[in-house]
């Protein structure tokens, strides 16, 4: 009944979002013909809210069936079992394809409900465009997911359990990494759907970049979020004491957060410059076009195994033709519109939007990186070439070149005025920076002597970045060189954009300096040891105390005890775990790490060792990744920063709203 | 028109191409290097005795292969996908005659006795490969997969993953079929 409940659901959202897709966008035509009154663009806002209502009551349906565990519905019984904790089977509703759609349309009819609710300052029929292209993607997805994957379907007989949750998801980090995930790739839409409401009215200007920004920064910072969870999980639950695997569905996730990134400043360039604007708005496009390419190629598995599109040929079909609907429509419109957004603001190389399209193009190009790493198998494979994996060392050689230059570029980008500058005057005020930088350095070579040379590269660049963005918000304070009290009431005058940019910047750094350390100057150690048998790691000693079996409530794990000690005194107790899950009798790895500020000390207990020398003793791998906290600090600094940005009064108050034709941007007809 | 701004969406058309071509190719058939070639020589024990009890069967050599059109398949009971495709292996050699026999890859005697009571015995003669050395020979990518061997002991055909029920149809017996003096 329930799930009865919630496929009628879906299929009332479907109709409203077409209603919502349709008459707005045919009335705001209609409206700016002046043939209409206005009646079919007030459709648009009460729309958007009854979609929200039946997805959300889709959403609650699914979830009451996972914890309920009613095995007659088909993906309950496939992905959750009557052992799974609650917790799991709560994260089990998005744990697979079809409930991880439903919770996509979900979020997307979210930010449809945010457009109406806080979108009052937005010109009507702008505003009715807007949500007449959420409304057509919704219905597309809609669409998509009752034709093909429909999570409510039926399974007779139903069995007598389910056949469990992938044991890999049943993890605190990964239960809640795809919402932040998918809030991020959603948010993009609305990015785009201003894109294309501005593309159809043929205007850009600051006000529509202010409005875009917002959206885009809660985007972005749910966005760094989700991947920074995926990155955590990936380093604890692998046991490998890797972080980032260049692997397809990391990547999918990495391209939109490149050209988001990009867009968010480019954005800027158009608020305060009235440059760039054809190229905001491609990225606008862009940004949600690899959201879309990400979620849709990755969850149907095209990428990582090609089974599903040969096992349902009729679900790849519908995604293409989606995909090609969405993204070639939009580019072609952009194709026909954007040579008519003419830039007012001419800018020298040397410039705040000098060096903002600078490193705008390095970000987009290593997008295009990764995205040809990604796709080159497939692009092979579909020319009948030989079957190939582009592994880490292609995008070790390609991506890095270019994050050095932006790095470089970043740090000095900010000293410099709009409009022209000098280099001379910003160089003259980042001395000190890089002095500190390579005093930096020096210290870390001294104290961690041997280690590739790359890594002293790389934290130069993140010492260099870091005490660059630290010496620029001094230098906004005056400080040291005016009196307290007026650094004191310049820093309580400073927009939260500019605390916010501060930020981001800084955690950028700390992530390249943990990423450094925990990649290039990681210790591994992997033996077999006895009870009793210790180990030096880094500058700790582990002792293999013993190992048990244990029962938890859907496994059974050998747990491993390790005691630290670090200058004979103790310092931690470790206790890794293998586990086999009953139901699907895979192994997971959970590894036991002993975090400081210096690095942390990773270890992961294997199966018994070969019986040939007399049993009783276990493969151990224990690791040291020095750093490995401050990516995991830089990622929520940078989110931090991207949230105050987001509370800037200028982005709450709404940009005063600009008359029609003031810009000379204007289409003719 | 600008000519700049036609270039995002050629090159999206370009990539929406690749994939529509990627559809269209069934990307779980992986080359063989050994197609057409004679299938390995092995001499496999039967799957070890369990307990106080016999061997199971004779064990399996290259030479059973000769003289008639055989489906060699590579299993174990460790293996989930192998649970999805017994069935069909059952109704391969039962419903439609298709002599198969079964390399038993890196299992434990005991597990593998178990599985075959549990779920049946499709094989003519079951060869234990507990070092995994045969498999390796055959090229074998994964478990499961399945060899189609003509009269003359050459391998013709390589099937990665479980066989489906619509595989049954639309490869192996076609295959079978066409391979038959």
């Amino acid at each position: 009944m329930i799930a009865e409940l919630g496929h009628f659901s879906l299929v009332l959202a479907f109709v409203l979002a077409l209603v919502q897709g349709i008459l707005p966008l045919a009335g705001a035509h209609r409206q700016a013909a002046e043939r209409d009154d206005g009646g079919w663009i007030s459709l648009a806002g009460p729309a958007a809210l009854g979609q929200f209502m039946f997805i959300a009551l889709a959403f609650a349906a699914l979830t009451a069936l996972f914890v309920s565990t009613d095995f007659s519905v088909m993906v309950v019984a496939a992905n959750s079992n009557s052992t799974l904790p609650l917790i799991y089977k709560i994260s089990a509703v998005w744990g697979h394809h079809e409930g991880s759609m439903v919770l996509w349309v979900l979020i997307l009819a979210l930010f449809g409900l945010c457009v109406v609710l806080f979108g009052s300052n937005l010109p009507t029929i702008f505003r009715a465009r807007v949500l007449g292209i959420q409304g057509l993607i919704s219905s597309g997805f809609l669409f998509f997911m009752l034709l093909t994957s429909n999570p409510f379907a039926r399974l007779v007989p139903a069995p007598a359990d389910g056949r469990d949750l992938n044991p890999l998801l049943q993890d605190p980090g990964l239960a809640f990494h795809p919402p932040f995930l998918y809030v991020g790739y959603v948010g993009f839409s609305m990015a785009f759907s201003f894109a294309i409401a501005a593309l159809m009215e043929g205007r850009v200007d600051a006000a529509w970049a202010r409005w875009v920004r917002p959206w885009t920064l809660a985007a972005w910072c749910s966005l760094t979020l989700g991947i920074a969870m995926g990155s955590w999980w990936a380093y604890y639950e692998l046991g490998w004491g890797g972080f980032w695997f260049w692997d397809p569905v990391e990547n999918a996730s990495l391209i939109p957060w490149l050209v988001g990134t990009a867009l968010l400043h480019s954005a800027i360039v158009v608020e305060k410059r009235n440059a760039l604007k054809s190229w905001t708005v491609l990225l606008a496009i862009l940004a949600f076009s690899f959201s879309l390419i990400g979620t849709f190629l990755v969850r149907s598995g095209v990428l990582t195994s090609v089974h599903a599109f040969a096992t349902d040929p009729a679900r790849g079909v519908f995604i293409l033709i989606l995909l090609v609907a969405v993204i070639g429509g939009s580019l072609a419109l952009y194709a026909r519109r954007a040579p008519t957004l003419t830039g007012g603001g001419l800018f020298s190389p040397v410039s705040r939007e000098g060096t903002l399209l600078l490193n705008n193009l390095l970000l987009t190009a290593a997008a295009a990186t990764v995205l040809l790493g990604t796709l080159y198998p497939l692009f092979l494979d579909a020319v009948g070439g030989p079957k190939v994996s582009v592994g880490p060392p292609f995008f070790n050689a390609t991506f890095l070149p270019l994050m050095a230059p932006m790095v470089v570029v970043m740090a000095v980008g900010p000293f410099l005025s709009w409009k022209r500058s000098d280099l001379s005057g910003a160089f003259s005020k980042l001395y000190a920076a890089l002095g500190l930088a390579v005093l930096t350095t020096l210290a870390a070579w001294y104290f961690h002597r041997g280690g590739p040379v790359l890594a002293l590269v790389a934290l130069l660049a993140a010492a260099w970045l870091l005490f660059a963005t630290l010496a620029e918000f001094a230098d906004r304070l005056q400080l040291f060189r005016a009196p307290w009290q007026e650094s004191l009431e310049r820093a309580c005058k400073l927009p939260r954009a500019a605390y916010g940019m501060t930020l981001a910047h800084a955690g950028l750094a700390l992530v390249i300096a943990g990423a450094t350390g925990a990649s290039l100057w990681r210790e591994e150690h992997i033996q077999s040891s006895f009870p009793g048998n210790s180990v030096r790691v880094g500058a700790y000693e582990i002792t293999l105390e013993g190992v048990h079996q244990l029962k938890g409530p859907n496994y059974v794990a050998n747990q491993a005890q390790f005691t630290v000690h670090h200058d004979g005194r103790r310092v931690a107790f470790l206790k890794p775990e293998k586990r086999v899950y009953s139901v699907s009798a895979t192994p997971t790895t959970e590894a036991a790490i002993h975090t400081t500020w210096l690095g942390d000390l990773y270890a992961v207990i294997g199966g018994p060792a070969k019986d040939s020398d007399g049993g009783g003793s276990w493969i151990t791998r224990l690791f040291f990744t020095p750093l490995a906290v401050w990516m995991w600090i830089g990622s929520l600094v940078m989110v931090a920063g991207g949230l105050l940005s987001l509370s800037d009064r200028r982005l709450r108050v709404g940009a005063p709203r600009h008359r029609k034709g003031i810009n000379g941007g204007r289409v003719a007809a | 028109m600008n000519r700049k701004f036609l270039l995002p969406v050629v090159i999206f058309a370009a990539i929406a191409v690749a994939f529509a071509v990627g559809l269209t190719l069934d990307s779980k058939r992986l080359p063989s290097a050994l197609i057409d070639k004679p299938a390995p020589r092995f001499d496999l024990p039967p799957i070890a005795a369990v307990n106080s009890g016999e061997p199971y069967g004779s064990g399996f050599s290259s030479r059973d292969l000769i003289g008639r059109v055989t489906l060699v398949n590579v299993f174990a009971s460790w293996c989930g996908p192998c649970r999805v495709e017994h069935p069909q292996l059952m109704s391969l050699s039962r419903d439609h005659g298709v002599p198969i026999f079964g390399i038993n890859q890196k299992d434990k005697p005991e597990d593998a006795q178990a599985w075959l009571e549990r779920h049946g015995d499709p094989y003519l003669a079951i060869g234990a490969d507990t070092l995994g050395r045969i498999s390796i020979d055959w090229g074998v990518y994964g478990v499961p997969e399945t060899f189609v061997v003509d009269t003359a002991g050459r391998i013709r055909y390589r099937h990665v993953g479980p066989i489906m029920p619509r595989d049954i149809t639309r490869t192996i017996l076609p295959m079978v079929a066409e391979l038959m003096p």
